[in-house]
C-alpha cells in the first residue's frame, strides 16, 4: 500500500496512545435544528478514552456545530449526549461541570485581550476550580513551557503572533486539566509557517494520551495522529474509518469527491 | 557621478558625514506655522479670519473682566465705583458666595459638607487610580456613602451604620444561600435578609445604641441645602448609583430570560422617552400621592432617585453598545472554560464592554451633571435658583452676566475634569491592552 500524499507526515511516538474501552463521549440519535434548518441529523458517535478523532467535511456541513454541542455551546433538540458519564441537559450544574472537564480551542483563539497570557491561563482554575492563585500560576507556567512560550507570560494576547496565540489558547484549556480536548479548525486562521508549531503542540498532546476531537483539514495530521477519521456532509456522518483506509480507500462518492478536492489530485 | 557609474565602479566613502540641521523652513516654529497656519491660500485666509474673530471677542470681553469690581454691597454701589467705565460687577459673587455654594446650610456647620467632599475624593481615589492608591483605601470607599449622609444631614450615626449593616446582612445571606440554592433563590433571600434587618432589627436596636453612645450631629434639613452643594449631591449620587443600575439594565436587555428582558426594555424606553423635567415634576407631585399617607419622603431624595433612573436608562444603552461590540468568541471562550454567567460577565465581558463604553458613559455623566440645574423648576435652590433669588433682591436687581459666568465656569470645571479623566482612562487602557 502506498500513501504518497503523506510523505511529509510528522513522526509520532505512538507508545502512549492507547484507546481504552472506557466511553468518554456518547452521542446517540442526536438531532439539532437552527430554526427550521435541520443542521445535524441523526448523529451517533461513541468516543472511547484515548481516541484521536479527526472530523472533516465541506464548509457548512455541521462539523463546528457538532463539536460545539459536546460542551453545550450549542443546544441539541433531540437525542442524547453523555460526556464523562454526565448527560447534557438543561441542568446548569451539569453544563458547568462538563465545560470544566472538556477543553476547547477555537479557530480564532478567543483569548481575552484585556488579560495577560498568564492571567488568561489562571483565570478559570482560580474562579472555577478555586485553586489558590500561586498554585494556578505554577500550573500555568508549566503548560506555557510545554507549548514553548513561557517568556511571553506577561504580555497581552495582542502582542503575540497567531501561532503563539493558538498555543496559549491550548495551554489555557490544559490548565483546567481537561480529560477531553475539542479543536475547531485550530490552524485555519494561521499563516502557513505557523501551522506547524500548533500542530506539533497538538501532536505532543496526542502522544500523552489525551482524548481529542479535531475538526481540521490538515490531512497530514489526520494520517499521523488520528485513529479514526469522520467525514461529514449535510449534517450527517457519511463515512468513518481508520485513517489509512479512509484516505486510500474511500467508499462513498462524496468522500472521494471531497478528498480529491482537498488533496488536489 | 551618474547612477550607472555608482553601480559599476567600486566606491568607498573616505569620511563619514556628520548629521546636519534641516533647512530653516523645515524647523521648529517656522515649520509649524507653515504647515498649520498658511499651508495654502485658503488656509492663510482662514487663519486671518480666525485671528480677527478671536481678537474681536477678546477685545470686547477683556475690558469687562479687567475693570471688574469685587467689593461692593449692591449693584448701585458697583456702578458708582465703576463711574461709567466698562466693568463686571463680580462683587455679587463675593457677597453671596456662601449662598451660591452652600445654600442656607448653617454657616457654623460648613465644615461638614467640606469634610464630606474631602472624604469623597479620598473614596474615589482608589477607584480612579487603582494602581497608584493602596487597596486598603477601598474601606474608605465602602464607608463614604454612609458617613457622608451622616455628615451632610446630621442626626445619629447609628442610622447610617444600621443601613450599612443591612447591606452586610444581605451580602452574608447571598454568600450562604447562593452556592446551595442557586442565583435566583440567593438573590431573593439576600434582599429579604436586608429588608428584615432594616425593618425589624434597625427599628428596635438603633435607638438603644443611640442612647448608649449618641454620636449625634445637629440635623440639617434638605430644604436648607442649596447652591452648588445641592448640584453636587444630586449629580454625584446619581452618577454613583446609575452606573451599576445601568449595567444591570443593559445585561437585562441582553438576557434570554423573557420577563427580565421585557422589563428592562420597557423601563429603558419609557424612562428615556420622556423629558427629565416631566420626571422631576412627577417626583415632586406624584410620588407622595402613591406613598402611604403620612410618609414624608424627602424631596431631595425623590429627585436623586429620578435623576438616577433617568441616567441609568442612558447608561444602559451606552453599555449595550459596548456589549454588542464584543465578538461572540469572547462569550464562547468564557463559556468553554466553565465560567458561570456572572463570572464571565464580571471578569471577561464587562471589563471589555465598559472600556469601549467609557466615552459614552462619561458623556452621559456630564449631561446628567448639567441637567441637575433643571431642579430649579420644582423649586429647589440650585445655583440657577439662587441666581434668580439674588436678582430678586433689591440690592442686586438687574444683575445677569456675572452670575451666569460664575455658574458656567464652575460647571465647566467639573465637566471638563470628567472629560479629561475619561481621556486619561482611555489612553491608559489602550496602552495596557494594545
Ligand atoms: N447560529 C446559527 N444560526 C443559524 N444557522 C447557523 C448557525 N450557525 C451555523 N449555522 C448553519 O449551520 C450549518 C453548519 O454550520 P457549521 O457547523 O459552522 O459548519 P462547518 O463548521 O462544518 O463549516 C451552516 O449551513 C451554517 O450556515
Ligand atoms: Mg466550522
Amino acid at each position: 500500500m502506498t500513501d504518497t500524499a503523506f510523505d511529509d507526515s510528522p513522526k509520532v511516538d505512538r507508545s502512549q496512545m492507547k484507546v481504552s474501552d472506557e466511553v468518554a463521549i456518547e452521542i446517540a440519535e442526536m438531532n439539532k435544528w437552527y430554526g427550521t434548518f435541520h443542521v445535524l441529523r441523526d448523529i451517533n458517535l461513541t468516543v472511547y478514552r484515548g481516541e484521536r478523532i479527526v472530523i472533516c467535511g465541506p464548509s457548512g456541513s455541521g462539523k463546528s456545530t457538532l463539536i460545539r454541542c459536546i460542551n453545550r455551546l450549542e443546544e441539541h433538540q433531540s437525542g442524547r449526549i453523555v460526556v464523562d458519564g454526565t448527560e447534557l441537559s438543561s441542568d446548569l450544574k451539569n453544563i458547568d461541570k462538563i465545560r470544566s472537564e472538556v477543553g476547547m480551542c477555537f479557530q480564532h483563539f478567543n483569548l481575552f485581550p484585556h488579560l495577560t497570557i498568564l492571567e488568561n491561563c489562571t483565570l478559570a482554575p482560580i474562579w472555577v476550580r478555586k485553586v489558590p492563585k500561586k498554585e494556578a500560576e505554577e500550573t500555568a507556567m508549566h503548560f506555557l513551557e510545554k507549548v514553548k512560550i513561557p517568556d511571553q507570560a506577561n504580555k497581552y494576547p495582542g502582542q503575540l503572533s497567531g501561532g503563539q496565540q493558538q498555543r496559549v489558547a491550548i495551554a489555557r484549556s490544559l490548565c483546567m486539566r481537561p480529560r477531553i480536548m475539542l479543536f475547531d479548525e485550530p490552524t485555519s486562521a494561521l499563516d502557513p509557517e505557523m501551522i506547524k508549531e500548533v500542530l506539533d503542540t497538538m501532536i505532543e498532546l496526542a502522544e500523552e494520551g489525551m482524548t481529542m476531537i479535531c475538526v481540521t483539514h490538515e490531512m497530514g495530521f489526520a494520517q499521523a495522529v488520528a485513529n479514526r477519521v469522520i467525514f461529514m456532509d449535510q449534517g450527517q456522518i457519511v463515512e468513518q474509518n481508520e485513517p489509512r483506509e479512509f484516505f486510500n480507500n474511500p467508499r462513498s462518492d462524496r468522500t472521494k469527491l471531497f478528498l480529491s478536492q482537498i488533496l488536489g489530485h | 557621478m551618474s547612477d550607472t557609474h555608482a553601480q559599476t565602479v567600486p566606491y568607498v566613502r573616505e569620511s563619514m558625514l556628520p548629521q546636519a540641521e534641516p533647512p530653516v523652513a523645515e524647523r521648529g516654529v517656522v515649520k509649524w506655522i507653515r504647515e498649520n497656519l498658511v499651508s495654502s491660500w485658503l488656509n492663510a485666509i482662514l487663519t486671518l479670519v480666525s485671528l480677527y474673530i478671536i481678537w474681536w471677542v477678546v477685545s470686547h470681553v477683556w475690558g469687562w473682566f479687567a475693570g471688574s469690581v469685587w467689593n461692593a454691597g449692591s449693584l448701585t454701589e458697583c456702578r458708582e465705583i465703576l463711574a461709567g467705565e466698562e466693568g463686571a460687577c463680580f462683587a455679587v459673587i463675593a457677597e453671596r458666595w456662601n449662598q451660591l455654594v452652600f445654600g442656607f446650610y448653617p454657616p457654623e456647620l460648613y465644615w461638614r459638607p467640606l469634610l464630606a467632599l474631602a472624604l469623597f475624593f479620598a473614596a474615589i481615589a482608589p477607584v480612579l487610580f487603582p494602581e497608584r492608591v493602596p487597596r486598603a483605601m477601598f474601606v474608605v470607599t465602602a464607608a463614604m456613602p454612609f458617613v457622608n449622609v451622616w455628615l451632610i444631614w446630621g442626626g445619629s450615626l447609628w442610622g447610617p451604620i444600621f443601613v450599612a449593616l443591612g447591606f452586610v446582612a444581605g451580602w452574608g445571606a447571598w454568600r450562604l444561600a447562593q452556592p446551595r440554592l442557586g442565583v435566583l433563590a440567593g438573590a431573593i433571600l439576600s434582599v429579604l435578609a436586608a429588608l428584615l434587618w432594616w425593618g425589624v432589627v434597625t427599628g428596635w436596636a438603633s435607638p438603644d445604641f443611640a442612647r448608649i453612645l449618641p454620636l449625634d450631629l445637629q440635623r440639617v434639613t434638605s430644604r436648607d441645602i442649596g447652591g452648588f452643594l445641592l448640584s453636587t449631591i444630586i449629580g454625584l449620587s446619581a452618577i454613583i448609583l446609575s452606573l451599576p443600575l445601568g449595567i444591570l439594565l443593559a445585561l437585562g436587555r441582553q438576557s434570554d430570560l423573557f420577563i427580565i428582558n421585557k422589563v428592562s426594555v420597557a423601563f429603558i424606553e419609557v424612562i428615556r422617552g420622556i423629558p427629565l423635567i416631566v420626571w422631576l415634576f412627577t417626583a415632586q407631585l406624584l410620588l407622595n400621592y402613591f406613598l402611604p399617607p403620612g410618609t414624608n419622603f424627602d424631596l431631595l431624595l425623590r429627585v436623586i432617585i429620578m435623576v438616577t433612573l433617568f441616567s441609568a436608562a442612558y447608561i444602559a444603552e451606552v453599555v449595550r453598545g459596548g456589549l454588542a461590540a464584543l465578538p461572540r468568541g469572547q462569550y464562547e471562550g468564557a463559556d468553554s472554560l466553565g465560567l458561570s454567567y456572572w463570572q464571565s460577565m464580571r471578569l471577561i465581558i464587562l471589563p471589555q464592554a465598559l472600556k469601549i463604553s467609557i466615552p459614552g458613559i462619561v458623556n452621559t455623566f456630564i449631561g446628567l451633571f448639567k441637567d441637575t440645574t433643571l431642579v430649579v423648576f420644582i423649586g429647589l435652590l440650585d445655583p440657577i435658583g439662587f441666581s434668580n433669588a439674588i436678582r430678586a433682591s433689591t440690592d442686586w436687581n438687574g444683575i445677569y452676566w456675572e452670575l451666569f459666568v460664575f455658574i458656567g465656569v464652575l460647571f465647566f470645571i467639573f465637566c471638563y475634569s470628567m472629560g479629561r479623566y475619561s481621556l486619561y482612562l482611555e489612553k491608559k487602557l489602550s496602552r495596557e491592552h494594545r
